[in-house]
């Protein structure tokens, strides 16, 4: 039983090596890019189908979000990225689980003599680069918001206020606050992903049959819950980074 | 009595979870407590008290989460 936190190469390709957790991040954008072709194509008035399913899915996230901001525009600014990056980390965790993910692939020479398995695909969530990249985009996607919203000298206030001394430390906690908010959530998700990985590979190491099910069910309650919290929290800052600075 | 590299790697890799594990769940579970109350006493908030209590806890499971994180480390790396 072989577990590597980082994600292991699998090919190169133009000197760029290709691994198992991109393959399957590829993957997941070509499912979702088919599932919206289909979803869009002969778009009917009366829905009905595949088109009906996805009119569910839009509506009760344009629901969620706008519970949370409660005003039309701004729902409408902040819809595109928080349904990307829940449909993306949805899509993603649940796809890891699929037959074939950390099962097929090719033996390998690791350091210590013995060979392991290298899979082709690997949960995409499940490599700290995937999940530090929409982080990264969720954080910056809220400062571009909050700059778009209150235009860029009222929101570098927020930041950097002159006005007293200890305002001008709480604004530089309030960066040190972003930085760490890029770490929480690559860490969160990133750890919740790559725990279930371990969970099943230890699971089915042990038995294979039958007894993987209930964390298998799960997997998929958690892949859900993250993905939910991933883009909840964006949405929460978002909202908070777009809000005029309150006088106290 | 010796001690090799595995065993400080095992020792401290349950010691680790231990306290990563138990911290975060009283956490949760005070989180949790104090959000329920607050929907039994004003149930038109609930709304809002619920997603507040989500995050909340989203956050304090995510502190959870790292110490899983270290201990996996600490235990395979």
């Amino acid at each position: 039983m072989h577990i590597s936190i980082a994600a292991e190469t699998v090919t190169h390709f133009l000197g760029l090596p290709i691994s198992n957790s991109l393959i399957a991040s590829f993957l997941t954008t070509f499912v979702l890019v088919a599932i919206s072709y289909f979803a869009t194509k002969n778009l009917k008035e009366v829905p009905k189908g595949i088109q009906n399913l996805f009119e569910v899915i839009i509506e009760s996230l344009y629901n969620m979000i706008h519970d949370v901001t409660r005003d039309k525009k701004k729902t409408r600014a902040f819809f595109p990225v928080i349904a990307t990056i829940f449909l993306f980390v949805i899509v993603s965790n649940w796809m890891g689980l699929m037959p074939g993910f950390a099962t097929i692939g090719f033996y390998e020479e690791a350091e210590g003599g013995h060979e392991v398995l290298v899979s082709f695909l690997r949960s995409a969530n499940s490599d700290l680069n995937t999940t530090l990249a929409i982080a990264i985009i969720s954080v910056m996607s809220t400062q571009f918001m909050g700059i778009a919203a209150l235009g860029f000298m009222k929101y570098s206030k927020k930041f950097l206020n002159f006005s007293s001394p200890i305002a001008l430390f709480i604004g530089l906690l309030e960066i040190v606050s972003e930085i760490a908010k890029m770490i929480s959530f690559s860490f969160r998700l990133f750890g919740n992903i790559f725990a279930g990985e371990v969970l099943l590979t230890v699971i089915m190491t042990i038995a294979p049959f039958v007894a993987p099910l209930p964390f298998m069910a799960m997997e998929l309650f958690v892949g859900f819950i993250q993905a939910l919290v991933f883009a909840m929290l964006t949405l929460v800052f978002m909202n908070i980074a777009v809000m005029p600075h309150e006088e106290h | 009595m010796e001690l090799t590299t595995e065993d400080y790697q095992s020792l401290f890799t349950s010691v680790t979870i231990i306290l990563g594990t138990v911290m975060p769940a009283i956490a949760i579970g005070k989180i949790a407590s104090t959000g329920l109350e607050a929907i039994g006493r004003n149930p038109e908030a609930a709304g809002d008290v619920k997603s507040t209590m989500i995050l909340g806890v989203a956050f304090a499971e995510a502190i959870a989460i790292y110490a899983l994180v270290v201990a996996l480390i600490i235990k395979f790396v």
